[in-house]
C-alpha cells in the first residue's frame, strides 16, 4: 500500500544523488535489476568525506524499514494530518469555486481574515528557520551546526504550508502567477514579498540538497543568499502593513523590524520544538553536539523573547502616550478591550513569559521543559500574528469622522472553512515533518561539518 | 492762482505737524498693500485643504466632485442611479457609494447631517501603490484611478490600503470594484454627470472639471467665503473629492 509512495519520496533522493553524480563528474553505472546506483548521505563518523554508494533498491528498502519501524502513533498522526490537508484541499477549491464571500466570514471593512493570519505565521516561521539555523551552517558557529539540515528542511515545509493557505486565501491566484511576472508593480510590497519569497524558496530547496550531498560550499552560498532573500521577503511583508497610511496602528518603520525579530524568536520556539519531537520520533538519543546546539538555539530564543517582550512595551506605550487617533483605540482594545483576553493570555503569557521563565529554568537542558515552553511559544506566536492582522483592520477608516455606522470597533469571527483551511496548513507542516524524519532518516548531520 | 509763479517754500518752513501727517498717510497706504498681502496669504491658510490640491491639475480634465454636505437629505437615489448604472451586485458590502449618518445630539437646531461618500480620486493613491499586478491604476488622462479586471489576482491590498472604503471585491466580474465617475458608463457616451450627481434631487453632488476655471467645481473650491475641507487629509492622499456647506 504504501509502495507508491515511498518510491515516489525515494525519487526525491535520486533526484539529489543524479545531481551529485553530475557534479562530481563520475561516472556510474546502470544495472537492469536495480536502477541508477546512487549516493547516500554519509553518516555519522564517516570521516573519509566520501560517499556510500547504494542502489535504489537499497534505498526504497531503507525508506521502507525505517517507516516499519516507526509505531501506530506515527501512522495515527500521519493520517491525522493528511486528512487535514485533504479537507482544506477540498474546503478551499469549493470556497474558490463557488465564491468565497459564500464561505469566508470576511468583510468589506475587514477584508484579511484568519488566512492572512496563517500565512504570516506560516512564513514568519520559515523565515526564521532559516535565520537561526543559518547563524550555523552559514556564518560557521560550530554550536548551531546540528540543527541545521532538519531546520532547512522545515523552513521549506513551512513555506510550503503558506502557499498552501494562501492560494485558498487570494481570490484569483492564477492571475497572480501571470501578471505577476507581466505586469510588475515594483512599488508593491505585496509584489516584493511574493517574487523575494519565490526566490527564498528556490534558495533553500537547493540548500537542503547541497546539504545532504555535503557539498558544503555550494549550501553556504545557497543559505547566505536564502537568508537574504528571506530578510527582504519579511521585512516586505511587515511593509505591506507598515506602510498603509490609513491604518495607524501598523503605520510606519516598526512593522518590517519587528517582523524580522519576531521571525528569529518564533524560529527559535520551532527549531526546539521539532528536534525535540524528532528524536522522540525517531527513538534516538541527542548526542552532546545535539544537546549543546538546542541549548544555545534556547539562549538566543530568550534573547529574542526579550527583544520582543521590549519591542511590544514601546508600542503599547507609544499608541497610548498622547492618544494618537485611530492607534490608541487599537492598542486599548488589546489592553483592555476586546482583544485583551488573547492579548494577556495568549501573546504575553504563552507567547513570551511563560516560554521565558522555562527556558531559564531549563537552562537549555531539560528537554521535557524546553518542548513545553517551545509549543506555549508556538500557540502563543499564531495568536500574536491573529491579532496583529486582526486588530489593525478594526479600526474603521472612518472612525474619527464620528459617523453611525463607523463608531465602534468591527468584528471577525472566522468560519468554519477558515478554520478548516488553517488546520489544513498545520496539517501540511505535521505531514512534511513526519514523513521527512523518516525519509531523510532523522535529518542527521555528520559531527565533522567543515 | 498761478502756482508756477509762486516762490518755492522749501521743505523747510512744512510745519512738524503737517510732516507727521504726510508720513502717517504714506505708512496707511504701504500698511493697506502690506495688510492685504498678509490677508491672501492667511486666507490660502484658511482654505488649506482645497488650495494644496488645488495648486496642481495634472490631468485634463481634472475630474473631481464637491459635495454641498448640508443639503443631502439622505434620500439614496445617489445610491440607486449608481448601482444600475454599474451593474453593482445586491449583496451585503457592495457599493461604490454610500451615504453615512452623524448624529451631534447637543447641537443647536438640526443634530443629524447625511456625508455622501465615494472613491475620492486621489491624486497619491494608496491601492495603486500597493497593487502588485496594476490591476488598479492612475488614468493618464483624467486622473481617474481606474481598474483592470483581467490583472486582478483578489489579495485585496487595496481594500486595506484605501482610507475611505471605497473598494469592494465583486463576485460577479472577479475583481475588485470601485468608482470611476461613470467614466464607462456615462462620460464615454458624452454625458456630463455621474450617475449620482444626475440623479441627486438636492445637488448635493457637483461633479466637473477641477482644471477648467470656469467650472462650477473650480468656483465651489477656489473660494473663501465657504469652509472647504476633504475627508481623513492626514492619510495624505491628496484626495479629489471635496467637501462644503451651503
Amino acid at each position: 500500500m504504501y509502495q507508491p509512495v515511498i518510491r515516489c519520496l525515494c525519487y526525491l533522493q535520486h533526484f539529489v544523488c543524479l545531481l551529485q553524480r553530475d557534479m562530481v563528474g563520475r561516472t556510474r553505472f546502470y544495472t537492469a535489476s536495480t536502477g541508477f546506483t546512487l549516493h547516500t548521505t554519509p553518516h555519522k563518523g564517516d570521516k573519509s568525506g566520501m560517499v556510500q554508494k547504494s542502489t535504489l533498491n537499497e534505498l526504497v528498502s531503507g525508506v521502507v524499514n525505517r517507516l516499519k519501524s516507526a509505531g501506530m502513533g506515527f501512522y495515527l498522526m500521519v493520517f491525522i494530518s493528511a486528512m487535514l490537508v485533504l479537507a482544506a484541499t477540498g474546503a478551499g477549491l469549493q470556497a474558490m469555486i463557488q465564491g468565497h464571500e459564500n464561505f469566508y466570514n470576511v468583510t468589506r471593512e475587514m477584508p484579511w481574515g484568519i488566512l492572512i493570519a496563517a500565512y504570516v505565521f506560516f512564513v514568519v516561521t520559515s523565515t526564521g528557520l532559516c535565520l537561526v539555523s543559518s547563524i550555523g551552517h552559514v556564518f560557521g558557529v560550530q554550536d548551531f551546526m546540528p540543527i541545521a539540515k532538519r531546520s532547512v528542511f522545515l523552513s521549506i515545509a513551512t513555506i510550503l504550508s503558506g502557499f498552501f493557505v494562501i492560494a485558498f486565501e487570494i481570490k484569483l491566484p492564477w492571475r497572480m502567477a501571470i501578471y505577476n511576472v507581466i505586469s510588475p508593480n515594483l512599488t508593491s510590497n505585496i509584489w516584493w514579498m511574493g517574487t523575494l519569497y519565490g526566490i527564498y524558496l528556490m534558495f533553500m530547496f537547493m540548500e537542503y540538497i547541497f546539504l545532504n550531498m555535503n557539498k558544503h560550499r555550494p549550501a553556504v552560498i545557497c543559505g547566505f543568499s536564502g537568508s537574504v532573500a528571506g530578510i527582504l521577503a519579511h521585512s516586505n511583508l511587515g511593509a505591506v502593513f507598515g506602510l498603509l497610511m490609513g491604518r495607524e496602528f501598523w503605520h510606519g518603520p516598526y512593522m518590517p523590524i519587528y517582523f524580522i525579530a519576531s521571525a528569529m524568536m518564533t524560529g527559535c520556539a520551532v527549531i526546539i520544538m521539532f528536534h525535540v519531537l524528532g528524536f522522540k520520533l525517531n527513538r534516538e538519543k541527542m548526542g552532546p553536539d545535539m544537546e549543546r546546539a538546542l541549548e544555545v538555539t534556547t539562549k538566543i530564543g530568550i534573547l529574542l523573547i526579550c527583544v520582543i517582550l521590549f519591542f511590544t512595551t514601546w508600542k503599547m506605550i507609544s499608541g497610548i502616550a498622547g492618544q494618537p487617533g485611530g492607534k490608541y483605540e487599537a492598542v486599548m482594545a488589546l489592553i483592555q478591550g476586546k482583544f485583551a483576553f488573547s492579548f494577556w493570555v495568549f501573546e504575553i503569557m504563552a507567547a513570551m513569559v511563560l516560554p521565558l521563565i522555562l527556558f531559564m529554568i531549563s537552562r537549555g537542558k531539560n528537554m521535557k521543559l524546553m518542548l513545553i515552553a517551545s509549543v506555549s511559544m508556538i500557540i502563543g506566536i499564531f495568536v500574536m500574528r491573529f491579532n496583529l492582522v486582526m486588530v489593525g483592520q478594526s479600526v474603521p477608516v472612518y472612525l474619527e469622522l464620528g459617523v453611525n455606522e463607523y463608531k465602534h470597533l468591527m468584528d471577525y469571527v472566522p468560519s468554519l472553512y477558515e478554520m478548516i483551511i488553517t488546520a489544513g496548513g498545520f496539517g501540511l507542516t505535521a505531514l512534511l515533518f513526519l514523513l521527512g524524519e523518516k525519509v531523510f532518516d532523522g535529518h542527521k548531520v555528520e559531527a565533522d561539518h567543515h | 492762482m498761478d502756482l508756477d509763479n509762486r516762490p518755492n517754500e522749501g521743505i523747510e518752513n512744512v510745519p512738524m505737524q503737517q510732516r507727521r501727517d504726510f508720513l502717517k498717510m504714506g505708512l496707511a497706504i504701504t500698511g493697506i498693500f502690506a495688510g492685504g498681502s498678509l490677508l491672501s496669504v492667511a486666507s490660502t491658510f484658511n482654505r488649506a485643504h482645497a488650495s494644496d490640491f488645488a495648486k496642481k491639475y495634472p490631468f485634463k480634465p481634472h475630474y473631481s466632485m464637491v459635495m454641498r454636505q448640508d443639503r443631502c437629505i439622505d434620500c439614496e437615489r445617489c445610491m440607486e442611479a449608481c448601482v444600475k448604472t454599474n451593474h453593482v451586485p445586491n449583496v451585503h458590502g457592495a457599493y461604490r457609494t454610500t451615504i453615512l449618518e452623524k448624529e451631534t445630539p447637543d447641537a443647536i437646531g438640526g443634530k443629524r447631517e447625511f456625508i455622501p461618500v465615494l472613491c475620492n480620486q486621489c491624486n497619491l493613491p494608496q491601492c495603486v501603490r500597493v497593487c502588485p499586478t496594476k490591476a488598479t491604476y492612475k488614468d493618464k488622462s483624467n486622473g481617474i484611478v481606474m481598474m483592470d479586471i483581467k490583472k486582478c489576482i483578489g489579495c485585496l491590498t487595496c481594500q486595506e490600503g484605501c482610507p475611505y472604503n471605497a473598494r469592494y471585491f465583486n463576485e460577479e466580474k472577479k475583481a475588485v470594484d470601485k468608482c470611476n465617475f461613470c467614466i464607462d458608463t456615462r462620460l464615454a457616451h458624452g454625458e456630463k454627470q455621474t450617475a449620482c450627481a444626475f440623479a441627486c434631487p438636492a445637488d448635493v453632488r457637483v461633479f466637473g472639471d477641477l482644471s477648467n476655471q470656469e467650472d462650477r467645481v473650480f468656483k465651489l473650491v477656489h473660494q473663501i467665503e465657504k469652509q472647504v475641507w476633504v475627508l481623513r487629509p492626514e492619510a495624505g492622499t491628496r484626495p479629489n473629492v471635496f467637501y462644503t456647506k451651503g
